[in-house]
């Protein structure tokens, strides 16, 4: 083999080493150059992560595998690792005004937040048990790190340590499921898996439900959500917004791709554990964020609602329901950023404020913000014709065909639950008696709102794109 | 095969007593020692066995590191051994019970071992033969290439928990005095010495 040939056979995986050998250039960098470096290498990481997404783009159509099978490149994980750059991307162009403004530029931030990303590109083409493992620690061990990243602040600490201990418990329980399914299959390989499954028995079942847990740990899908509220209040809040976007959307992928790739033949027997897994995250999402007074709290909840909702496609467990999945997956995100582009604006004189009471009156004191958060509750209700209502639309729609009846009802009733806390944030930005005005919003803030409030309120004109690639990377799977 | 056997029980003799001295010694350092010749001497069975890779990664791993590092955290922390001790025969009988049941339960496990009919079928990469290769070269022939992915992925995550170690812990100080050799060579007589006029009865 020559020395071209190895190159262009590696052209499937160049996006992962892009980031992690510009990762490593950047540390070196950031070593050098000191502190005052973490501007130019935040410039620098958002270049790589746009060079990374090009390069996704461009690899020809069709199906790589690589590594004998250990690192697939197809249509679906395509159309996941462009909305995980561009999630990272805004993560970190977000964090920049953040850190400033609390002394903690860091040139490690950005470094880590590649790391991470290259983690999630291992793992949304992980193509068997042992690359979805190693992706999956890579991606969170270094999400470990920067929820302690402020490290002198006791909630972010334990915020850190927190999502340490259980993120390592839900490791060991993917591994034991993992030993399991390989125990009783003799392969890693998900092909191999649904090869030697067959109808499967009860180690097989038991493997897939310790695999399964993990991964809902990984989403934060009820029942193993209980990190969520306590890591996203603690850690800093454009860490938060990183943590809500971009590992969803990997973890996710993950979640289809073994389920589908690995399991179709059992697939009676976890569409019942996912089917309770959506009705659980759904319902907990709508109740529980009732009652809460801290935005991010209130985030972390409404995040766990909308995993439950995106996991409806998956009960599913067609290419139509895959679809709606992505196509839920990429509106959630564009939602989600915007959101946090608002909460990281929350800035008074005295420092950053987080209470849902602090938004009173910011239609007054700025109209503009509150035009577009308000818009983005709406979609995150799910009300047409916002994008978040085309999300939950297409996995409803996908439910129904596939005969789920109760769960397609049950989730729109969570629904109109859940629009009840969305509007009261309307109604408390537009009708309260007003508090003091917020500092004016830094420029990136601004521009990720804008992209981000158009997206939503556009979507419903021009929705052709989106569908036509979510659909191609759905059909990839089956 | 009688140099082999009488190989096999100097080491497994040697091993079971230097076990059950790690428990039984009333220094902690002797304790880690006596773990260290725990490990040598099971490196020395694997040797008997035929895994000459395993018996050198025992070496290297468990004696050059866990073992060192178990006997840094032995001096450096002030622990009472004695204290923990205690009531050791009070628990005896309770933990010989617990043995006890832990050993029946590996034989049965071990006594019903079977392989799934799938297995043998998806073996991916076969063992060569032990007469050609031998097992350290074996492992290599794969590591680095067949499963180099998996290497290099696991040494990006190694990487991030360097990374993350000293993101968390290390502290630039102030206020410490530190050697600047520039500094201290780019002195001269004028910014080192000061001539000063010392009037008598009244001092500086």
């Amino acid at each position: 083999m020559n020395s071209t040939t190895a190159i262009s056979t590696l052209l499937p995986i160049l996006p992962e080493i892009m980031l992690v050998v510009g990762a490593m250039a950047l540390l070196m960098f950031g070593a050098y150059a000191g502190e005052r470096s973490s501007g130019a290498t935040n410039v620098l990481a958002v270049l790589l992560l746009a060079a990374a997404a090009v390069v996704v783009i461009a690899v020809p159509k069709g199906r790589h595998e690589l590594f004998g099978g250990s690192f697939v490149l197809d249509d679906f994980a395509r159309f996941l690792k462009v909305l995980a750059l561009i999630g990272s991307a805004a993560a970190i162009v977000m964090a920049r005004d953040y850190l400033k403004s609390v002394n903690q530029q860091k040139f490690e931030f950005p470094v880590l937040i590649l790391l991470s990303t290259a983690g999630m590109g291992m793992l949304i083409s992980a193509g068997d048990l042992i690359a979805l493992y190693l992706g999956l620690e890579l991606m969170s061990l270094a999400l470990y790190v920067i929820a302690a990243f402020n490290r002198d602040s006791v909630r972010a600490s334990e915020a850190g340590l927190k999502y340490f201990v259980l993120g390592a418990l839900s490791s060991g329980m993917l591994l034991y499921g993992s030993s399991l399914v390989y125990g009783f299959t003799g392969t890693v390989n998900f092909a191999g898996i649904a090869k030697a499954a067959g109808e499967g028995g009860i180690g097989l079942i038991f493997g897939i439900v310790f695999l399964f847990a993990g991964f809902c740990f990984k989403v934060s899908a009820v029942p193993f959500h209980m990190w969520t509220p306590d890591v996203y209040e603690g850690a800093p809040t454009p860490v938060t917004a990183f943590f809500a976007s971009a590992p969803k959307v990997a973890g996710m992928a993950m979640f289809v791709r073994v389920a589908v790739d690995a399991f179709p033949t059992v697939a009676v027997q976890w569409q019942q554990i996912i089917v309770f897994v959506a009705l659980a995250s759904m319902v907990l999402g709508a109740f529980a964020a009732i009652g809460q007074t801290n935005i991010k709290r209130l985030l972390a909840y409404s995040s766990i609602g909308h995993m439950g909702f995106a996991l409806v496609g998956l009960a599913a467990g067609t290419a139509e329901g895959v679809q709606g999945v992505l196509v839920y997956m990429a509106i959630y995100m564009s939602m989600t950023l915007g959101t946090f582009a608002c909460v990281l604006s929350m800035r008074r004189t005295e420092g950053y404020v987080e209470n849902i009471s602090d938004l009173a009156g910011l239609s007054r004191t700025n109209p503009t913000m509150a035009f577009f958060l308000a818009m983005l509750m709406f979609s995150l209700a799910g009300i047409p014709p916002l994008a978040g209502f085309f999300g939950k639309f297409y996995v409803f729609i996908a439910a129904i065909k596939a005969g789920m009846y109760t769960l397609a009802v049950i989730g729109v009733l969570a629904s109109v639950v859940g629009a009840y806390y969305y509007l009261l944030i309307v109604k408390i930005m537009y009708f309260d008696e007003p508090a003091p005005a917020f500092r004016p919003m830094p420029t990136e803030q601004k521009a990720v709102l804008a992209l981000s409030g158009l997206f939503n309120l556009l979507f419903f004109v021009y929705p052709a794109p989106l569908l036509a690639a979510a659909t191609l990377a759905a059909k990839s799977l089956f | 095969m009688f140099v082999q056997a009488l190989f096999f029980y100097l080491f497994a003799a040697i091993c079971v007593a230097s076990a059950f001295m790690v428990i039984s010694a009333r220094n902690p350092v002797h304790s880690v020692l006596y773990l260290i010749l725990a490990f040598v001497n099971a490196a020395g069975l694997f040797v008997l066995m035929g895994a000459e890779f395993l018996a050198m990664m025992l070496i290297v791993v468990y004696v050059g590191a866990v073992a060192v590092l178990f006997l840094f955290v032995v001096m450096m922390l002030d622990v009472d051994f004695a204290e923990l001790r205690q009531g050791f025969l009070q628990y005896l009988p309770v933990g010989v019970l617990v043995g006890c049941i832990f050993l029946a339960e590996l034989l049965m496990v071990v006594g019903a071992w079977t392989f799934g009919p799938g297995v043998p079928r998806a073996i991916t990469a076969p063992i060569p033969p032990l007469a050609s290769v031998s097992n350290t070269e074996a492992l290599g022939l794969v590591l680095y290439t067949r499963y180099v992915y998996y290497f290099q992925a696991a040494g990006v995550v190694l990487l991030v928990a360097m990374i993350g170690a000293i993101v968390l812990t290390l502290r630039h100080k102030t206020g410490v005095k530190r050697q600047n050799i520039a500094d201290q060579v780019a002195r001269n007589r004028d910014s080192a010495i000061e001539v000063r006029k010392v009037r008598s009865g009244q001092g500086l």
